[in-house]
């Protein structure tokens, strides 16, 4: 079941077309990654969800009925650019805000706490917004955008000011968050990140969808034939069929390792048996393109 | 609800715990006073250096009169103008020449320097040749006891305005003391208004720039976050207010407590009986009278039905305040820098200075048609009715006046929040009022 979607949403801004007729579905559970190039109308897309800005036409569903004003405390989300109090204390700050979100103060303290020392950074407590890194404010504005439980967390560009390490620790907490059951939608521009932890995508480009669905189906479809092999060592490589081609050659003491291109109408096994008519086959994978491939293909085919 | 109380609490907090906010508050009455006093004294100042004053008298009548004083020394000179004016002399400040009698030619004296001539010089010597050309002129009507009779004629009276009270209670009023506190009152509030009202902008554009809304949006209203800085700002000015009454009310006990012993009505009648008598104020008269005077002012002050101005004080306040703190608020989230407020804060700025200065004219005429239509609609009713109140307003005016201005506070807010709404998370070009009227629409 979806958790959130939107239908044909469109919205004009005085001069372009931020989105449109964008339409997406969120399953429940999942990580969807929300991707496309800058200004193709990613941020737009969320402030509709989140009730920021409305759409000129069309619908947001949550849980299959149109969203509602109270809807929106079911959302954690994390904009783009953060925003907090630079002259407040961190603490005092966070269970403001905490409170906000309809915790007491006990309980605010309490899980924030949890929080700080999962970060280890329950020192900075006291300290003054301010005196605080662009990635150290990252990490309250994480702890702040999760501290409610919500049921959908929407994380704009969340990796964007970490450093490896820190980056590596979001998305561990992403990924819990999902074990958790939450529903998760993040944009992002970092394609290996979408790979290692998104379910499911939707590429924005210009204003529309141009491409959407599993990660791994995406790739799939978008396979372009090219197969690695390793062969025992061999000096000719004779492939006895002329619309098999060698597209890449290295070779080892031990193995010969061959990039091979076929045409879609001849099938995988078909073509392992023409290869094995003259080689001894080790190893053979099918290569899937990367999603940055992928992102860059279909974003300058456009 | 509880919400918007956390908000409330936080705007409150956050700005009374400033240290900066504690200062002020404490040293502001005594910085408005320094204000008004230090010019006051520094007027006082003379210069300690005595400056000479060259007279040329060819009558050789007048030179005698001149005697010197802490200021100025007088030397009657033989030298001539032309002398003075080629000389350049330093030594001397300025020249009285006087040409022939005054009493028949008039503009026969003047006094001629090379730096601008100070009015106590003039006046001076104005006074001096005038008083003795005046005897001279009243010598020449030879009436026996002339001066007697002119001394004896200038009588001198002190009107009082006694109010009645609804149970015929006679109540000494004075106009003076009534304008005195409607400006003041008139004065706070238009300051309050125009301070609390910058705070609340100033509030609203931080909360912008910071882009905090955006976390916040999807936890609060942005009615509620309106609200929230609105109120926990006016309860700071009431703060405020409520520290400076107290103050302002300790200053008042405690003059009336070293006043009051001081007056004794048998002395004062003694005295006055005294001054008509001998026509002149013995030392200790003075002293009485001056003392009664502050006591008179005291016991006109408590005349002025406080308890009233005070209600009525925290109604216009918090209406005028409301109405005002809305339209900015709605400000603050409609711009993206501060520089770009100039363009609304001046309509807004432009009708509170027209409250200000309709309130001015109508103290001298405050049951007028301008005071009295002022102090109904509803921009600038806080300010016009609090210079009113002190002349005994009608209840139902009143009234007309505060639902008035609740009830356009009220609107305004709605329409503001609307703004609001919209324009706080609005990133982008300054809009314009097209735009702005379309937010309004916005559902």
């Amino acid at each position: 079941m979806n958790f959130i979607e939107t239908e044909n949403v469109t919205k004009q801004f005085a001069g372009h077309l931020a989105l449109n007729n964008v339409s997406i579905a969120v399953p429940s559970g999942s990580i969807f990654g929300l991707l496309g190039p800058n200004g193709a109308g990613k941020t737009t897309l969320i402030r509709i969800i989140n009730r920021i800005t409305a759409p000129d036409s069309g619908t947001v569903r949550m849980g299959g009925r149109t969203l509602q004003p109270a809807d929106i405390f079911r959302i954690g989300y994390m904009p783009e650019e953060r925003g907090l109090y630079k002259k407040m204390k961190v603490g005092e700050q966070a269970i403001y805000l905490s409170q906000l979100k309809g915790l007491n103060y006990q309980t605010a303290k309490t899980r924030l706490k949890q929080w700080f020392g999962k970060f280890e950074i329950e020192d900075w407590w006291n300290r003054k917004l301010e005196e605080l890194s662009k990635g150290m404010q990252q990490k309250i504005q994480f702890i702040i955008t999760v501290i409610h439980d919500p049921e959908l967390l929407i994380f704009d560009e969340p990796f964007s000011g970490f450093d490896p390490v820190n980056a590596d620790l979001l998305k561990n907490e992403i990924l819990q968050l999902k074990d958790a059951g939450k529903t998760i939608i993040f944009s992002t521009h970092n394609m290996a990140s979408v790979e290692e932890i998104c379910d499911e995508i939707a590429l924005i480009n210009t204003a529309e969808v141009v491409l959407a669905g599993q990660v791994r189906e995406i790739r799939q479809r978008n396979k372009t034939n090219t197969f690695s092999l390793t062969v025992a060592p061999q000096e000719n490589v004779n492939i006895h069929n002329s619309e098999i081609q060698i597209i890449e050659r290295k070779d080892t003491a031990f193995a010969t390792e061959l990039r091979i291109l076929k045409p879609q109408h001849i099938s995988n096994s078909a073509m392992l048996a023409i290869l094995g008519q003259s080689l001894e086959i080790l190893s053979f994978n099918e290569e899937y393109p990367t999603m940055n491939e992928i992102f860059i293909k279909t974003v300058s085919n456009k | 609800m509880n919400k918007l109380s956390i908000i409330i609490k936080r705007e409150y907090l956050r700005r009374v715990s400033k240290k900066s906010f504690i200062l002020l508050t404490l040293l502001m009455p005594f910085l408005f006073a320094a204000t008004i006093f230090f010019p006051l004294m520094m007027s006082r100042i003379k210069s300690t250096d005595t400056r000479t004053v060259a007279i040329i008298d060819t009558t050789g009548k007048y030179a005698p009169l001149f005697t010197d004083t802490d200021t100025y020394k007088f030397i009657n000179s033989p030298q001539t103008l032309e002398d003075y004016r080629n000389a350049h002399d330093k030594a001397v400040f300025a020249i009285l020449s006087i040409t022939s009698d005054l009493l028949n030619n008039p503009n026969a004296a003047a006094l001629y320097s090379e730096k601008q001539i100070p009015a106590d010089l003039s006046t001076l010597v104005d006074n001096t040749l005038r008083k003795y050309v005046q005897d001279e002129k009243l010598a020449t009507y030879n009436i026996p006891n002339i001066k007697e009779i002119i001394a004896d004629s200038k009588v001198h009276i002190n009107i009082q305005t006694i109010k009645w009270e609804a149970d015929g209670a006679e109540n000494i009023s004075s106009t003076m003391i009534a304008k005195l506190v409607g400006f003041a009152f008139t004065l706070i509030i238009y300051m309050f208004i125009v301070i609390y009202g910058a705070m609340v902008m100033n509030g609203v554009q931080e909360e912008k720039t910071n882009r905090i809304v955006e976390i916040m949006v999807s936890s609060v209203r942005p009615f509620d976050l309106m609200m929230g800085k609105i109120v926990g700002i006016a309860l700071v000015g009431l703060t405020q207010a409520f520290i400076w009454a107290t103050m302002a009310g300790a200053l008042l006990v405690g003059a009336n407590l070293i006043t009051a012993p001081a007056i004794d009505p048998a002395a004062i009648q003694q005295s006055a009986a005294a001054i008509n008598q001998t026509g002149i104020q013995p030392a200790v008269a003075i002293d009485m009278q001056q003392a009664s005077e502050t006591a008179q002012f005291l016991q006109t002050l408590n005349t002025i039905n406080l308890t009233e101005i005070t209600v009525c004080f925290i109604l216009y306040f918090i209406g005028g305040y409301l109405l005002f703190a809305a339209l900015f608020a709605a400000i603050g989230a409609a711009i993206n820098q501060p520089e770009d407020s100039q363009q609304f804060m001046m309509p807004i700025m432009l009708l509170l200075l027209f409250s200000l200065y309709a309130g001015m004219y109508s103290l001298d005429n405050p049951d007028g048609p301008l005071a009295a239509w002022c102090s109904f609609i509803p921009i600038t009713s806080p300010v016009v009715m609090m210079m009113r109140l002190p002349f005994d307003v009608p209840l139902w005016q009143q009234i007309i006046s505060i639902v008035t201005l609740y009830a356009t506070a009220i609107g305004i807010t709605w329409l503001s929040a609307k703004i609001y709404r919209v324009g706080i998370l609005m990133y982008g070009k300054k809009p314009t009022v097209k735009e702005l009227i379309k937010w309004i629409k916005y559902k």
